[in-house]
Parts: C-alpha cells; structure tokens; sequence
C-alpha cells in the first residue's frame, strides 16, 4: 500500500481504498476460478437450454402432447353381402361389448347387481362366477344392442363400461348359411364367403390426431386423417328367391323321406354363376351356439360321394365324340350281366339289345361297361380331368374338394367299367352340376362363380357341339315316360336329366345305404338352369334317384323357371306320367 | 412524425390480433359444426344398414309365402293356368 492516498478514511488518516482492514491480500486465481465457474454455469444452462429447445425437444413435445392431442380411431364397416339383386344376406351393425373392474362393481348394492344380470340375461350366480376374478378387466357380455346398453348404463353402476363394437346380422338365415358362412365375435370371416373374401370385406380402420379440450370436445385436427376404408360390398350371384325355392323343396323332400342329409345346386348355363346352393341339415347364422359339426358342412363342396349313374352320360359322351358309335347304335346287354375279369356287374333286370339312346334312358350298367371297355383308360381319365374331376374348383371358395380320380395307369379293366357308370370315382355335387354345362351348352364348360359376374368367361370346348345336341335329346329322353325318372316332368318345360343311385362306401364296404341323385337342365330347346340334387341315405318312401331326387328336381326347376321369366318350351298337356316308373340299376 | 407512425402501427397490430382471434373462433366454430354433420353421417348410415336389414328380414320368402298362403288364400301358379306373352324375335 505505497500509493499515495487520495481520500482520508477517518481519523486514522487512511484512505479508504489503503484501509489496512481491507488491505486482504487474495490470490489472483480465486476470482478467475469464479469468473470461470460462472462462465461453465451459464455455458452449460445455454447448453441444456439449447438441448430442450432444438436438439432433444421430441420428449417434452411428446409430453405436452400427451396433454392435449388424441389419436382417435375411425373403424371401418365390414361391407354388406348382397345377393345378385341387392337383397342384403349379412350387414354389420353398430352394437356394445360391456366390461367391467371386478372390484369397483361387487362394491355396488345387490339389488343393482340383481338387476344387471337380469338385463345381461344371466343368473345372478353366474354374474357373481364372473366378476369373482383377480383380473382387472372381464368383459360381461359381448354384441350387446343399444337398447339393454342403455338400460345397464342406467343403473349407474361404478366400474362398468361399454366398448364399441360390430355385430353381424344375417337377415334371411339359415336359407344361405352355407354360402355366407358366418364371422366371429371380432368380426371376423369364419366360414363361407365371410372367410373367402375377409380381406376385402373387412377393410382398413383409419385414425386421426386431434385436439381435445378440457371437457373433451374435439377441437381441431392436427396433421394428416388417414381415411378408414369401408370393407367393400360383395355381390353374390346367387338369387335369393330360387335360393328359397330350392331351400323348400329340398327340406320337405328331406323331411318326407327321412333322409340324413342333402344338397342342391342351381348353376346358370349361360354364365355360370350358382344361383342356388343348399345343404341340408343346415344351421342358423344368427344364433350359433348349439352348432354341430353336420350342420356346418358344405356337403355339395366339401364332401365327395359316388355319382352312380349320373355320371353315364359323361361316357356315352366320350364313345359319340369318339366316334365309336351313334346314338342309334345298337349295344347287346343281355343277359344282363357282364363278368369283367373275376368280377361281375350287372343290371336291375336284363334288357337284352339296346340302342345306345336307350342304354341312358334305361340306364343301363353293362351297356355303358361295354362302350367304354373299348376305349382307352387314358382318353377316359383325359374326359374326367378336363371336365375338372379329380382338381379343386376354382371358385374362391374354403374347402372345397377335389374329389378322386385315380391316375389311369393303374386302372384294372374292372375298374374301368365301374368308373364308366361312377363307381370308383368321387366327385363333389358342385363337380358333377358344372360337368353337365357340356352337354346343356353346346358342348363347352364355363368355371362356375359365387359372384355376380357381367360377362361371361370364355368357354372351354370339351366335346363337339354336335355330341353335345345328341346328348340333349337322350337326356330328355331319360327324363321322360319311359326313362328312369318321369317324375322330372316339368309342366310346360322340356327337362333333360339323368337320374343316380349309388350305393354308400361305409369302411371301404359297399354299405347298404344309398345315394340318390339327379342332374339335369331345363329348358331343352334353350338350356338356362342346371340343377342337381343330391339326397343322402333316404329311408322312407323309395332310395331310387328317380323316385327321390327327380321330383325334387322338378320342383325346383318348375319354379326357378318361372322365378326367372322364362317362358314354356313345351305345351302343358303333353305331359303323361306313369304311376309306377321303372326303375334304374345300381 | 415517428409518434403517428407508431400509433398507426399499434392500431393495426390490435387490429390484426382482434382479427386472428376472430378466426381462430370461427375455424373452431366451424370444425364443431362439420364434426356435428359427420357425426350425422354415420348415424345415417347406420340407420340406413338397419333399415335395409329390416327390409331383408321383413321381405324374406319364407315369410311372404306364409303370409300370402295363411292370410291371403294364395296358391301357387302354375302353366296350365298362365297365359304367357310372348314377344316376337325381330
């Protein structure tokens, strides 16, 4: 402190600034250590700062989102099921799923849990069963209408809840059940349609970001709506008045002759949609809890059977386009039974020489043996595949089979002869109707299509168009006075069909219980309609196909013609029904 | 000169914020308006897939036949007793 003083302090005769008091002597690094740490602090405020606001800002926006912004979720509608005219066969509607805490509702007064299991239509055990859970969450009940939702809601119960949900309802039942099939309680395809075409019916949810206020109103939109996609509508081609038609008749016949089980298929000649597919027993879509495994089977896709003789029209084919004979050819069948190799084959009663007409309308076993024994396995096995034997249709649908045609190398001259009369061989009904286009065209076969379709699709050529006419004629005359089914009459139509019986294969056993079957198409001088019927295990009133499964053809396809504005081929009088019709071989 | 110019400018920015608050209101006046009319929307929709649920269920064949045989004595026609109109191929 040499400097000199400038001002006194006090009566000490110091300066203030030399007071020896202050005169503290401080090293020069302590005030740039604080000059430094402040420096540090605030570069490292401007540093988190900087963090916070630029670099690592997603948390907190994502925070201060949370607080305001909400994604909701826009559903999207399963699309309806129409029929080919627009009756709705399955739409979704809007419906509640109830959930509940198990541990704020059993804090509710008894009589209100009383009247809350009356109102889900449980008893008050059960309710009691349900909410006796360590989980936080059980739903109470599922697919539950607005109506009853309202009324629980009314009991003001704490700790219940409604979650938004679809049902699905399906208006005329158990008449389509098989080609609609049925989803689940999420909604989803199980069966049918509903499970072939679930992707496009089920379309995609879309959501938005919004941003709510305090009392949860919707405000504003923030960023981009991803629109839902509505599932899209699928159009079947199948009609819903010949659908009931055959549906009827097809269960009063069930009904009449005790039968375990039956199918009908109506395809359309000129496009080859189905119009109609029934199965019987069949099941009801609306309420599926006693559902049995019968109930649910498609028998005319899913199950194969033996056609029998229906299927002697498709050989006879093959010997005419093979040239091999004329429809006046006479084939000796007496005695009415033929030994191939150790086995024989026969048929009901001998009927000594016929012409190969009468061998279809007789329907006749040895003569249909003998055309094809002179044909090659392999150009039967080329007919059989072509007509899409033996090969799963293509017509989108789950489960259906491709039926048995065994590689025609293997085949003994035995089998040969069976399969010629559709023994040894399995076809699904759909298989069998749709190999009857060849001849109710003009000898060319469309795949068949459970959607409605505008144009057709090309046909494939199978037999000449010439084949195909002769065919025609002796298939009407198999369904007619002197055939094996006259109980195909139509009045006013001229109908062309084929009647089958075969016998059922229990164990690999031939079993005493039957097939009966008819395929046929009407009307003959413009085929439109193709029908086959398929009746298992008849028991009451006759198993022949003609006596069980024509008539049932008959009603279907006198009605479904009229259904269709089809105007009569034929006069009405020209129609004389024997009583007591013959009948066919086995 | 500089004192009017700050107090034209303090005008227009009240002006200005009045206006943005104006819209601000009448966009969220608005959005609530088009949420009503989508709510609308869908609720339409709905009762439109019920109401031609109804109609499927309510035109059912089964149904009508029962009705127009039970309670209308209907029976079914036949060709015997049709007389068909036929137009003429040109």
């Amino acid at each position: 402190m040499k400097k000199p003083a400038k001002r006194m302090a006090g009566a000490n005769g110091h300066r203030f600034a030399t007071s020896p008091v202050l005169a503290v002597q401080l090293p020069a690094w302590r005030s740039r250590l604080v000059l430094f740490v402040m420096f540090a602090a605030f570069l490292t405020l401007i540093g988190r700062a900087l963090w916070l606001q630029g670099i690592s800002n997603e948390f907190l926006q994502k925070q201060g989102a949370s607080r305001y912004a909400r994604t909701l979720e826009l559903p999207a509608t399963r699309g309806k099921i129409t029929d080919r005219n627009g009756d709705v066969l399955a739409s979704s509607l809007p419906v509640k799923a109830i959930w509940a805490i198990p541990d704020d509702v059993l804090q509710a007064p008894r009589d209100k849990l009383r009247q809350l299991a009356r109102l889900l239509g449980m008893s008050e055990r059960d309710l009691n069963k349900k909410l006796d859970s360590d989980r936080s969450f059980i739903y109470l009940k599922r697919q539950v209408e607005q109506d009853v939702v309202d009324q629980v809601l009314a009991l003001k119960i704490a700790g219940l809840h409604t979650r938004k949900e679809y049902k699905r309802y399906y208006p005329v039942g158990e008449v389509m059940a098989h080609v609609v099939g049925f989803t689940n309680v999420e909604d989803t395809g199980q069966d049918g349609m509903e499970l072939a075409w679930q992707k496009s019916l089920a379309g995609t949810t879309g959501s938005r970001r919004v941003i709510k206020d305090r009392l949860g109103r919707v405000v504003e939109d923030i960023g981009a709506i991803r629109e839902p996609h509505d599932g899209r509508d699928l159009v079947l081609s199948l009609d819903s008045k010949i659908q009931y038609i055959a549906y009827s008749h097809l269960k009063q016949a069930v009904e009449k002759h005790k039968a375990k089980a039956a199918g009908v298929v109506v395809l359309d000649v000129k496009t080859g949609e189905v119009l109609a597919l029934v199965n019987l027993p069949t099941y009801n879509p609306n309420s599926r809890s006693a559902l049995t495994g019968a109930q649910l089977r498609n028998r005319v896709l899913t199950d194969t059977f033996e056609p029998g003789s229906t299927l002697k029209p498709v050989t006879i084919a093959l010997a005419l386009e093979n040239r091999l004979v004329t429809p006046n050819t006479p084939v000796d069948t007496a005695p009415g039974r033929m030994t191939v190799g150790r086995a024989t084959i026969g048929d009901t009663k001998p009927h000594g020489v016929l012409t190969v007409s009468e061998i279809i309308e007789k329907s006749s076993n040895v003569g249909t043996a003998k055309l094809a024994l002179q044909m090659q396995p392999e150009q039967m096995w080329e007919m059989f595949t072509t007509l899409g034997f033996g090969q799963p249709p293509k017509v989108g649908f789950p489960g259906a089979v491709a039926g048995r045609v065994r590689p025609y190398k293997s085949w003994r001259p035995i089998e040969q002869a069976t399969m010629s009369y559709g023994h040894g061989i399995s076809l699904s009904l759909l298989q069998l109707a749709r190999s009857y286009m060849v001849f109710a065209r003009d000898g060319d076969m469309l795949p068949a299509t459970f959607l409605k379709i505008s144009e057709p699709p090309p046909g494939q050529q199978v037999i000449s168009r010439n084949t195909a006419r002769e065919m025609r004629m002796m298939l009407e005359r198999a369904a007619g006075p002197s055939g094996t089914a006259p109980l195909a009459q139509v009045p006013g139509y001229r109908v062309a069909g084929k009647t089958g019986t075969a016998h059922k294969v229990v164990s690999g056993q031939y079993a005493n219980k039957y097939v009966a079957s008819f395929v046929g198409f009407a009307p003959v001088s413009n085929p439109r309609i193709v029908v086959a019927v398929m009746v298992d295990e008849p028991t009451v009133g006759g198993h022949f196909g003609g006596r069980v499964a024509a008539p049932v053809f008959a009603a279907i396809t006198a009605n479904a013609l009229r259904a269709m504005n089809i105007a009569p081929d034929s006069s009405v009088t020209s129609i004389l029904i024997s009583p007591d019709a013959p009948e066919e071989s086995i | 000169m500089t004192g009017r110019l700050c107090a034209i400018l303090t005008l227009l920015l009240a002006a200005c914020a009045l206006s943005l608050v104006t819209a601000q209101y009448q966009a969220r006046r608005l959005f609530i308006e088009f949420e009503r009319a989508q709510a609308q929307t869908r609720e339409l929709e709905i009762a439109w897939a019920q109401l031609q649920l109804d109609q499927s269920s309510l035109s059912k064949h089964a149904r009508i036949e029962l009705h127009a045989r039970r309670d209308l004595n209907m029976v079914s026609l036949t060709p015997d007793r049709t007389q068909y109109l036929i137009r003429e191929a040109k």
